[in-house]
């Protein structure tokens, strides 16, 4: 009923290979950005921005990078942690050692560094894959956090590793209140979100996906292992890197490079995971669900009159998160983007269901 | 010299426990494939049911003697760690039959995220102690050769023995018992085992709980020596290099990747640590096995399956 599709036809390639091809998806996409981009900044509350909404935005970008790897190319990453701190402590290199640097671009830099490393760590892949994979990027996270903490240039001679940024500026235009910072973030992930769906529909994607399936097979189609593979690298840690850089410039102010450890690592994995292995959207939907749960659990007993203390909300969040984890391996392996593509397909046929 | 040889027990007698949390990975891995990355819950987990039931069962049943309590504590833990193997395999292992390795993976994630959380909510959150008598006192070795003498404390050296004792006990039950002659058929041969009449799910059942057996002394050992607290987890973190390093599939890859790699560690963090800025026993065992890996995927020990890309 709402999704019914008859009349409307594609009489060419175009119209048939575009993002959205079917009228009610790309009116709700329009009403979504819309949304997000003119009546969220005019009415949400401070504390919704501050606290959910810059975090969801940061975190999707990050997940949409770890999927790319994880999910598009299944190579699989504990490292991502890592490269978030590689991008935020590169942007910051380059914004305090570079006079007048505008900040859009060290974010972006932030990001190629981000790249560099992330390719050098992804080499093993070459060499072995799986399970020796995993050990492999966590060698990267110990290294890499390490490095932060001790090597005093990195961090510009400060203490314990922490540093911070302010008075940001993008075009000119000031980067201080949350409608502001959500502006931007929401601008700049909206993009990337952009460029990746179409990277992961055209030949580089089809290659990652051919190299997820079956190697061996891919190898003999004439797709070079070695490429796709570090390009997925590649793509990868850049959007890592930038969400990195995003996070300590423009979520936190200040860091540490405890901010980047392994458990953001494995949060970013659990994103993926839960929101939807292989799918853009699945990114956003695993983002917000691990941004709002904490939030949840926090708030939700105490509507009830049954206050957790801040420790048991913790262990029952640790809980929550690894039941879930297991489930969706059982039970939907391809995450919640796969519910919500399930409820699409019902809503086509409502009220009839054959 | 004597400050050398010194480190270097230290790091051998470290390499000890890391080879005994290490291999509870490695019979997970020989039996069922499965990377088991919740090993290190596992211990945490065991550590804690140990060190709350040795403080709980005296107080229930009114005991006076230490050693009694101690084994009655021993037992429930390990009935605790049975109860989680049979637990794992029939709502999540048993589930995942068939699956790629990749993905048995991410559940044992969210296994181990599950028992964080599980285990603290159960048994508490803070430091405690478990305490089965380990002598506490550091003995001299070797003081007519070096000035000084060589400083070994002797509950490293009793977890030394532990962990021997332990890996005699698992080759001799992978060797001579019937169940170990299964476990090994498994292991070679999911469906051949099968079809002769095995019985792969409790098969995987006893697995888990020989893996739950090795995280309790595991957890014992350490806790003893540290305490039990949430770090605990951390330490296992190290196990992963030690498997890498050693080989999946190989008990003595365990122990000897184990010791090298506490060696490692020691020796580099004090003789290469002042030139590099101290902490790196954080990356060193990890960038041991990631070099390693480069050279020899399938580890010092280790069968040589390793599908190479």
């Amino acid at each position: 009923m709402l999704y019914r599709e008859n009349g409307q036809f594609k009489t060419s390639y175009r119209a048939d290979q575009q993002i959205f091809p079917i009228r009610q998806d790309r009116l709700f996409i329009g009403l979504l950005l819309a949304l997000a981009f003119v009546v969220v900044p005019g009415l949400a509350p401070e504390y919704l921005l501050r606290a959910v909404l810059i975090p969801f935005l940061i975190l999707s970008l990050a997940a949409l990078g770890l999927n790319i790897l994880v999910g598009y190319c299944g190579q699989i990453s504990l490292g991502s942690g890592a490269f978030m701190a590689v991008g935020a402590y590169a942007a910051y290199n380059f914004q305090v050692r570079i006079e007048g640097m505008p900040l859009l671009l060290s974010l972006l830099l932030g990001g190629v560094c981000s790249t560099v490393v992330g390719v050098l760590f992804g080499m093993p892949s070459l060499r072995i894959r799986g399970l020796y994979l995993a050990v492999a990027t966590l060698a990267a996270q110990f290294f890499i956090d390490w490095a932060f903490l001790r090597i005093k240039w990195f961090t510009n001679d400060s203490a314990s590793g922490s540093v911070s940024v302010s008075g940001l500026q993008v075009f000119g235009l000031p980067l201080e209140t949350p409608v502001q910072k959500y502006l931007f973030c929401l601008a700049l992930v909206g993009v990337f979100a952009l460029l990746a769906k179409n990277l992961v529909r055209g030949a580089i994607g089809r290659e990652w996906m051919a190299i997820r399936d079956m190697d061996v097979a891919a190898a003999v189609i004439g797709i070079r292992p070695v490429h796709a593979k570090l390009t997925a690298f590649a793509v990868s840690s850049f959007l890592v890197g930038v969400a990195g850089a995003l996070w300590g410039f423009v979520h936190l102010g200040a860091w540490e490079p405890a901010a980047f450890s392994i458990d953001r690592s494995f949060q970013l994995l659990f994103m993926v995971i839960i929101g939807g292995l292989g799918s853009i959207m699945g990114s956003f939907f695993g983002a917000a669900f691990i941004v709002v749960l904490p939030i949840l659990l926090n708030q939700v007993p105490g509507w009830f009159g049954l206050p957790l203390s801040t420790a048991t909300a913790a262990h029952l969040e640790y809980m929550i998160f690894g039941a879930l984890i297991v489930g969706f391996l059982i039970a939907e392996p391809h995450g919640l983007a796969r519910l919500w593509s399930t409820a699409k397909e019902k809503l086509r046929l409502w009220p009839f269901p054959h | 010299m004597g400050f050398f040889l010194e480190t270097l027990f230290g790091g051998l007698m470290a390499g000890m426990l890391y080879a005994l949390i290490a291999l509870g990975f490695v019979l997970i891995f020989k039996a069922s494939g499965v990377f088991n990355f919740a090993q290190g819950a596992m211990v945490l987990f065991a550590a804690l049911a140990m060190a709350r039931f040795s403080e709980w069962i005296p107080q229930w049943l009114g005991l006076e003697s230490r050693l009694l309590g101690n084994l009655l504590a021993f037992l429930a833990a390990m009935a605790v760690m049975v109860a989680l193997a049979w637990l794992i395999q029939t709502l999540v292992l048993g589930r995942l039959v068939n699956q790629e390795g990749v993905t048995l993976l991410m559940a044992t994630l969210g296994i181990t995220y599950f028992l964080d959380g599980f285990g603290q909510t159960l048994f508490g959150s803070d430091i405690y102690k478990i305490d089965v008598g380990m002598p506490k006192d550091p003995v001299i070795l070797a003081e007519d050769t070096f000035p000084g003498g060589i400083l070994l404390s002797q509950e490293d050296l009793l977890a030394a023995l532990v962990a021997a004792a332990l890996v005699a006990l698992l080759a001799l039950f992978f060797q001579k018992t019937a169940i170990g002659r299964a476990l090994r058929a498994v292991a070679d041969d999911h469906q051949a085992a099968q079809s002769i009449g095995i019985p792969l799910g409790r098969i995987w059942i006893i697995v888990w709980s020989v893996a739950g057996f090795v995280a309790l002394v595991a957890g014992i050992v350490w806790g003893s020596k540290l305490g039990v607290q949430f770090s605990l987890s951390l330490v296992a973190l190290k196990a992963l290099p030690v498997v890498i390093l050693g080989g999946l599939t190989s008990v003595p890859g365990a122990i000897v990747g184990g010791l090298l790699i506490g060696m490692g560690e020691k020796l580099s963090e004090v003789y290469l640590g002042p030139l590099l800025g101290g902490g790196i026993e954080i990356w060193f065992a990890y960038v041991l096995a990631l070099l390693f890996l480069l050279v020899r995927p399938q580890g010092l020990f280790g069968e040589k399956i390793i599908d190479r890309v």
